[in-house]
């Protein structure tokens, strides 16, 4: 099968250790990828406060760049939030003729229209629903041995549109993880919000969040994460966590764990990029043995401080 | 708040009038079950709950929210918008709000990330993540020590190549959808 495919401006910088795993995942699926021509930013959650307008078109940009040049194959994004905005289109735009105009009134100003047939897919949906579990789990040359690995899926794949999970208690990355003979770590963090954003203009809010999310994966040998920004929250204020009484955990994105299980080359991975996996957790996730806690930062000690401040939940009545 | 001394004064009618219509509009079926208030991840956070903010906004009281900055604690995570029973996208209004107090200066102080991103996106087309912090910062002169913050991870970016110096992109290709975008936003 063949896709449309948006990486989004996250995967070129930051999170681009999840562009070329997914690049790679894809390949050895037999999927096949073009990137649409000249793609530009969805606008994230920044456009919406902005301009209610450009949050519907800089998107739909996208689509109708898609729809004119790429035979209507569907678009799969591996961000979060790119997936969210893109999907958004066709649910609340292309259904409402007035909004529809006023947008593509917008778009030609670029030379484009959109009608609305292109289908929006998340790289998750693409894994499980166009190849499936078992495929994958054919496709392993080197099981994970029991890693306890934490599924999280964060907020905008799951809502406010359920599409291929039940956004109330979501599994569907739990058939891949089981393929890749991992094990799936029980916890109830998995939809839990990362404080995305607010990490930039309320970083004591967000990191009360992230701080959550950690504590609860204190027996998991790693969080796997499908959204750029969940990925930057849960690895780069880990310190700041640890002093709320959080342990640190690796934090992997799900195509990096992919071709792991699938053997692919250290290229193709750049597990080197994450900023909370440490030579150490790499030599043992590439032998395949992976055990015992890590402390997975770099160049920080395992000392454990166990400050016993009261959850958010606690707290929040 | 003291009558005395306002942190904000509320812009003129003619300016905050059509965002407010559409927010009323946006929550006017809202029936106060508070499902969104124990819903929300970052109610902890928040001075007023989502629930009486709806009923703020039903009633037009419009210094009330440029005073709360409960909405700048919405981190758009659609869990209220997902079990909203009236089926409201209240994470929209959220930031229909956050829309409306940018029309403050207070707001703008606040919405700065927002506008940094946006301004980012229009000048490259993808977002140049260092230079939209650089923007960021900028816009938020009032906190010199901003920066400061995020200069650890900056490097530690910067050291494993994944971010890189301002510049790049795709130029301003969405200079003409961004002109456009203003221009109908600015008639009613």
């Amino acid at each position: 099968m063949s896709y449309a495919y948006y990486p989004g401006c996250s995967l070129t910088e930051s999170a681009v250790e999840f562009d070329v795993s997914a690049r790679a995942v894809m390949a050895h699926l037999g999927l096949e990828l073009a990137e649409i021509p000249d793609w530009t930013c969805c606008g994230a959650s920044a456009a919406e406060p902005v301009s209610k307008l450009l949050n519907y078109a800089l998107p739909a940009r996208n689509l109708a760049i898609a729809e004119k040049e790429m035979g209507g194959a569907d678009v799969v994004a591996p961000c979060s939030a790119c997936y969210l905005n893109l999907l958004k289109v066709n649910r609340e735009v292309t259904h409402d003729r007035h909004l529809l105009a006023r947008v593509n009134e917008v778009l030609l100003a670029s030379g484009l229209t959109y009608s609305g047939s292109v289908k929006v897919r998340h790289i998750l949906d693409v894994f499980l629903n166009d190849v499936g579990a078992k495929i994958i789990a054919q496709r392993v040359n080197r099981p994970l041995g029991g890693l306890r690995v934490a599924p999280y899926y964060g907020c905008q794949i799951l809502r406010p549109y359920p599409v291929f999970d039940d956004p109330k208690r979501p599994t569907s990355m739990n058939r891949i993880i089981e393929g890749l003979g991992a094990e799936v770590y029980p916890w109830e963090h998995g939809d839990k919000c990362c404080g995305a954003s607010l990490m930039m203009g309320h970083p004591e809010v967000a990191l009360q969040s992230v701080t959550d999310i950690l504590k609860a994966a204190r027996q998991a040998d790693v969080i796997v994460t499908v959204c750029p920004l969940c990925q930057m929250n849960l690895e780069a204020y880990q310190a700041e966590a640890r002093k709320l009484g959080a342990r640190p955990v690796p934090i992997l994105y799900l195509t990096q764990l992919m071709g792991l299980a699938f053997g692919l080359d250290d290229e193709a991975l750049l597990l080197e990029k994450n900023l909370t996996v440490s030579a150490r957790a790499r030599r043992r996730l590439a032998e395949g043995r992976p055990s015992g806690p890590d402390p997975g930062m770099e160049g920080e000690k395992t000392e454990e401080t166990r400050k016993e401040t009261p959850s958010k939940e606690e707290r929040h009545v | 708040m003291s009558e005395a001394v306002r942190p904000t004064w509320s812009p003129k009618e003619d300016e905050y009038g059509p965002v407010l219509a559409r927010l009323k509009e946006e929550v006017a079926a809202c029936m106060q079950c508070g499902t969104c208030t124990a819903s929300c991840p970052n109610g902890f956070a928040m001075d007023i709950t989502p629930r009486t903010m709806w009923r703020m906004i039903q009633f037009g009281m419009v210094d009330a929210i440029f005073d709360s900055h409960t909405y700048w604690m919405c981190s758009s995570c659609y869990t209220c918008t997902l079990r909203c029973p009236r089926g409201l996208k209240l994470t929209s209004a959220m930031a229909s709000l956050k829309r409306l107090a940018m029309l403050t200066r207070e707001g703008r102080r606040e919405g700065a990330f927002y506008r940094a991103f946006m301004d980012n996106v229009e000048s490259h087309g993808r977002v140049q993540e260092m230079g939209m912090m650089s923007g960021y910062f900028l816009k938020r002169m009032d906190n010199p020590a901003l920066p400061l913050r995020y200069l650890p991870l900056g490097l530690r970016l910067l050291g494993k190549g994944k971010v890189h110096l301002p510049g790049g992109g795709q130029g301003r290709i969405l200079g003409p959808m961004f002109a456009k975008a203003r221009e109908m936003e600015a008639m009613p």
